[in-house]
């Protein structure tokens, strides 16, 4: 048994929640570029570039990429063999997202109550998912999720009749409904099978894979690259102001699901996908 | 009042008036210069409610611009954190009043409704789009801040911004235009 103490846990949230709102993964600025090598309209095009450059103010001048610096979605993966010392991994967690939004000066976004609506003023709690793993590591994914574009998700219980078709074109329909609100470029996490709450699930997951890498199921790669296609010739484009890059990824994964059911979830991501993940 | 620059961008200071507005066409890109009043989601729901019960608003909002957008916190030595736009849709209940009261002008991101698109038509106001995300880009524009309303919301407290050349682009114009369906148009393929 591996003895992990919770203040090991707090400090790599706290730091993962800062490097996520200043520092934009490699794979999203090679994204921008690539973009922009094919975009046809100009606005589209002022728009990417402007992005290049937000991005470099992000790093450069300890500003967030963007003021809503997120809920914070904390995937775990949890060895069976790690002993957690010194106190609860929710709590853990949740002083990290306290410190590192205090410390960091990143916006506290996170109202109490859906009802009466108080900020809770350090935007704990985060949103936390465990998974029970071999081993004796543990994993922190940490994702800063934007609530414009989370806003535009969706869900659909489809009926098995309705088939892979019909999926992909309900992936396709989340994309042009969330059309220039939630801020493209956008990613688009998908979960297909499952329950109700498992595809939800599954749909942020997915989110966590680099962009332009490929699914390891060839056959659910070949569907991502049939939609993403797709999706780029909705004109929608960078911010809406029309253009040919709408989506910059389609990541779908999957699980087994009842006889009855073909339930889809679609997370949409915008391209201030701020994630980051360390292994303990 | 506008100008047009050299390089094609139209530069514009505020207060607006009927004729500014009328000059702006959907696609055109400005730079503001002069004050932005910020406002989200639950000072809209306070100004509204000032209205119902017919107080007077903390603001004048006659001729002037409002931004939606919550701030991130200013570093020490800063003017202002990130302050990217926040979209504007989920202000399209309130939006016809303030409209009505004189307001000119709207930065945020995402479409609007039919009644508010009509109500800018009826009361002569823009719809000015600002890169979302851009947050860190965008706070190089903001010159002077200063809390003047509701500092109880924090971040969605109302803000007095002196900005200097500004960058936006007019999504809906007063003339019923409306920038993301003709760019979707031109580009569909």
């Amino acid at each position: 048994m591996r003895e992990i103490h919770v203040s090991t846990i707090s400090d790599a949230v706290k730091k993962l929640c800062v490097e996520a709102n200043y520092d934009l993964e490699p794979d999203m600025l090679r994204a921008f570029d690539k973009a922009l090598k094919t975009e046809r309209s100009p606005a589209g095009k002022q728009v990417l570039e402007m992005l290049k450059e937000n991005a470099q103010l992000a790093r450069t001048q300890k500003i967030p990429y963007c003021q809503d610096t997120g809920f914070v979605v904390c995937f775990v993966e949890l060895g069976q063999d790690v002993h957690i010392a010194g106190g609860l991994l929710t709590d853990a967690i949740n002083t990290g997202v306290s410190q590192g939004y205090t410390e960091g000066y990143l916006r506290a976004s996170i109202v109490k109550s859906p009802f009466d609506r108080k900020n809770t003023g350090d935007n704990t709690p985060a949103v936390i998912h465990v998974d029970v793993v071999p081993g004796a590591d543990l994993k922190l994914m940490v994702m800063a999720k934007g609530g414009g574009c989370e806003n535009r998700s969706k869900y659909k219980m489809l009926t098995p009749a309705a088939g892979l078709e019909r999926v992909k074109d309900w992936i396709l329909e989340c994309i042009k409904t969330a059309g220039p609100d939630a801020c493209p470029p956008l990613i688009a996490g998908v979960g297909v099978g499952g329950t109700f709450e498992k595809a939800a699930i599954l749909s942020k997951k997915a989110l966590f894979r680099g962009i332009g890498s490929p699914n390891p199921d060839p056959q659910v790669d070949a569907i991502e690259k049939e939609v993403l296609d797709k999706a780029n010739r909705l004109g929608i484009g960078p911010q809406g102001y029309g253009g040919d890059t709408t989506a910059f990824a389609i990541h779908i994964l999957t699980y087994p699901c009842h006889i009855t059911s073909l339930p889809v979830a679609v997370t949409i991501e915008c391209h201030a996908h701020r994630h980051k993940e360390v292994t303990l | 009042m506008i100008k047009l620059a050299a390089d094609g961008i139209k530069d514009i200071r505020t207060p607006l008036s009927d004729a500014d507005v009328e000059s702006l066409k959907s696609g055109d890109r400005v730079r503001i210069t002069g004050v932005l009043y910020t406002a989200r989601d639950a000072a809209h729901g306070r100004l509204i409610a000032l209205l119902d019960e017919g107080k007077p608003l903390p603001i004048d909002v006659k001729g002037q611009i409002i931004y939606y957008t919550g701030p991130s916190p200013a570093r020490p030595g800063m003017v202002i954190g990130s302050v990217g736009p926040t979209t504007g849709g989920r202000m399209d209940t309130y939006t016809p009043k303030l409209l009505a009261l004189g307001l000119k002008g709207m930065i945020g991101k995402g479409a609007r409704s039919e009644p508010v698109r009509e109500a800018m038509k009826r009361h002569k106001a823009i719809y000015f789009g600002a890169v979302g995300g851009a947050g860190a880009f965008l706070s190089r524009y903001v010159k002077k801040v200063e809390i003047v309303a509701y500092e109880d919301l924090g971040t969605e407290a109302i803000r007095r911004l002196e900005v200097e050349g500004f960058p936006v682009i007019v999504v809906n114009d007063a003339h019923g235009n409306d920038l993301y369906e003709e760019g979707m148009k031109q580009y569909a393929r």
